[in-house]
């Protein structure tokens, strides 16, 4: 089958620099139906759950929201709306701790669920193909969608972006190449319909020439399951396992043979690229009027039973952990992502977001002592962003942030493959992403800097100006009482006079 | 003979204008990035009266590159790669690096004096003769130059987060 339909589109498959191949462990997971999380006691919904501005809460404590309903709306053109992911009273308008950074709070709206789930009404679309494509992306906008592959880019904006350029490939990407995560597997196979639909639906609305799923070569079920739905209209692709086929720039260059410039963004060389997860959930959004409210879960590593999770955003990890037997040990860690990108939580008390694709217990992990580099150059090989991983740690460390972006930090895309493979345990993401926060706060203060300065600079141009003005007033005053003509004269004894006329009303009233 | 003499003079003269004003763009071009490496709160801690002042100072090889406290490490360190110089700690003499701060007036007891408002070189603070006055949170800086002329002692540094 699959040979089919390499022969019927003739796609040549390139490769990318660098990569590991990796031990999945997906078949813990992939096998087992997905299952929906009862409603947890609290949802904690933070206003940032994407890349962008956070949104701004529309709704304030103790209001009574209903399932669907927006409760915090978007703060600028990168930003998205906030829905209520079951109906409930609002318990508070608080923060809550943010995944990124480990000391800081976000803020956050706190529901405390009624149980009955009632739904806000609804405004489905139904002839979704031949509605306007700014209607589109309007709606996929307004449902709060965002890219649910783990980075959290606003989805509206890309296909925004879409309508402004000619778009010639959309890729919709199936290629989960995480180990241990299945949530992209899972819902091509339990939601083919609504994915295939969905690409359709996002073809139209950037008006993309040709368009291409990708899986992996290790999902044949996924495979047959789109396979079954599509026509000659897409284009469905397996592509090698090889960590990582699936980020961004990997895949188009596995899929065209184009690079991605750069600093630059796919549109730049005319591809859009959307996960699956996004895909389906835009069709949703758009055909049954539901913003994003839920999302598949790979809850997996040690515990009983993993699984993939269908969870309502806001749902507390810990409630996810329970549902497949998790006895909390002190040896272990919860990581959210994959064990490659992820991040460890310290708190499970955290909620479930738009980006989070799976939550892992890592057991027995081992935390080896970091050494010195030892300039093997094995990180230099498995870079798939063909950078000087070595280099950037010892400018980084070193917070010699000119250097670092000359050795194009921002062009890593904290795959882990460099610390993956450093015989002296390196974190060297570790340092990477500290460096990115650190320019990202310098940056701020520049900026900030030069305000003051140009604060300060009108400052000081105004006193002169005021200065130059009483000045002029003085030796115009000056000139008048030298040389006085004789109206002038005039005109100055009758403001005398008015002045002693003043005077002597004031002393009269003082009297 | 004499042409020769007026065209070796020519060269001679020309010569030493183009490295003049070579080394003066280049000297300009030094004073404009020490200055916007500096934070432009205007405070005058670095025994100055102001980041220009400073910069120029630098510049001439009258002041050293760690007299600026709020600029603090990052400065010092962005002013000796473009001099060329050793990094040093921050003198202690000017005072020491804090996280920022903001001005807050204590509005209770604020008598309209306008002396705050004087004082500010971004003009951060809000009010009139006998009105309230009141700082742009936004806008400060976190020079302290207000907090001395307060008759009332009603202004205070806050640290602010994030």
């Amino acid at each position: 089958m699959s040979s089919e339909v390499h022969t019927r589109f003739n796609r040549e498959l390139h490769s990318f620099p660098g990569g590991l191949e990796l031990k999945t462990h997906k078949e813990l997971t992939n096998s087992k139906e997905s299952l929906r999380t009862p409603l947890p006691d609290k949802i904690i919904l933070p206003l940032q759950q994407h890349i962008g501005s956070p949104s701004e809460p529309i709704v304030k404590k103790g209001d009574i929201v209903l399932k669907g309903q927006k409760i915090a709306q978007a703060s600028g053109y990168i930003s998205v709306p906030v829905h209520a992911s079951t109906s409930g009273k609002i318990l508070d308008i608080g923060t809550c701790q943010s995944i990124h950074i480990k000391s800081e709070q976000v803020p956050c709206i706190i529901i405390e669920p009624d149980g009955e789930d009632a739904w806000f009404e609804l405004e489905p679309v139904t002839d979704y193909l031949s509605i306007d494509p700014e209607i589109l992306q309007r709606l996929i906008y307004e449902a709060g969608i965002v890219g649910m592959g783990g980075a959290g880019f606003p989805a509206h904006v890309k296909l925004n972006e879409g309508t402004a350029t000619a778009i010639d490939t959309l890729i919709i990407n199936g290629v989960e190449c995480e180990p241990y995560i299945s949530c992209d597997d899972r819902i091509i196979r339990e939601k083919a319909d609504y994915i295939v639909s969905g690409t359709r639906m996002l073809q139209h609305a950037i008006q993309a020439e040709h368009c291409v799923i990708a899986v992996e070569e290790d999902m044949p079920e996924a495979f047959e399951a789109l396979n079954a739905l599509i026509d000659d209209d897409i284009e469905l692709v397996t592509v090698p396992a090889r960590y990582p086929a699936g980020g961004e720039k990997q895949l188009i260059k596995v899929l065209t043979g184009k690079e991605v410039p750069a600093g630059g963004l796919p549109i730049h060389i005319g591809i859009v690229m959307h996960n699956v997860g996004t895909a389906a959930a835009a069709f949703r959004a758009v055909t049954r009027g539901e913003p994003l409210l839920s999302r598949y879960v790979t809850v997996s590593g040690n515990v009983e039973d993993p699984r993939n999770l269908q969870v309502l955003l806001g749902t507390p990890v810990e409630h996810c952990l329970e549902q497949v037997g998790y006895h909390r040990r002190d040896d272990e860690a919860v990581i959210m992502g994959g064990p490659m990108m992820g991040k460890y939580i310290h708190d499970i008390s955290m909620p479930v977001v738009k980006t989070t694709n799976s939550i892992l217990v890592t057991s027995g992990f081992n935390r080896s002592r970091e050494k010195p580099c030892i300039g093997c150059g094995d990180c230099v090989d498995v870079c798939p962003a063909k950078l000087l991983p070595q280099e950037l740690f010892a400018y980084a460390r070193a917070k010699d942030y000119e250097e670092v972006r000359a050795l194009h930090l921002f062009d890593c895309i904290e795959c882990g493959c460099c610390a993956y493979v450093c015989p002296s345990n390196i974190p060297l993401v570790k340092y990477y992403r500290e460096a990115k926060t650190d320019i990202a706060i310098y940056e701020k203060k520049q900026a900030g800097y030069e305000h003051a300065r140009h604060r300060f600079e009108a400052r000081s141009e105004r006193l002169d100006r005021i200065e130059n003005r009483v000045d002029d007033r003085f030796d115009k005053i000056k000139t008048l009482s030298t040389d006085q003509d004789p109206v002038e004269e005039d005109k100055q004894s009758y403001i005398r006079a008015a002045v002693e006329r003043m005077k002597q009303k004031k002393n009269k009233k003082k009297d | 003979m004499f042409g020769v003499l007026i065209i070796f003079l020519l060269a001679l003269i020309s010569g030493f204008l183009i490295s003049r004003s070579a080394q003066m763009t280049l000297q300009q071009d030094k004073f404009e990035a020490i200055l916007s490496a500096l934070p432009q709160t205007q405070c005058g801690k670095c025994n100055y009266s102001g980041c220009r002042p400073y910069a120029e100072a630098i510049v001439r090889g009258e002041a050293d590159i760690n007299q600026c406290p709020p600029g603090g490490e990052a400065t010092i360190k962005t002013i000796a790669k473009l001099l060329g110089r050793q990094i040093k700690p921050l003198n202690p003499e000017n005072g020491l690096e804090k996280d920022k701060h903001i001005a807050l007036i204590d509005e209770t007891l604020c008598i309209g004096c306008v002396k705050c408002i004087k004082a500010c070189p971004v003009d951060a603070i809000l009010g009139a003769a006998k009105q309230m006055h009141s700082v742009l949170a936004e806008e400060c800086t976190g020079c302290e130059l207000c907090v001395a002329p307060c008759p009332m002692d009603c202004i205070s540094m806050q640290a602010v987060t994030g």
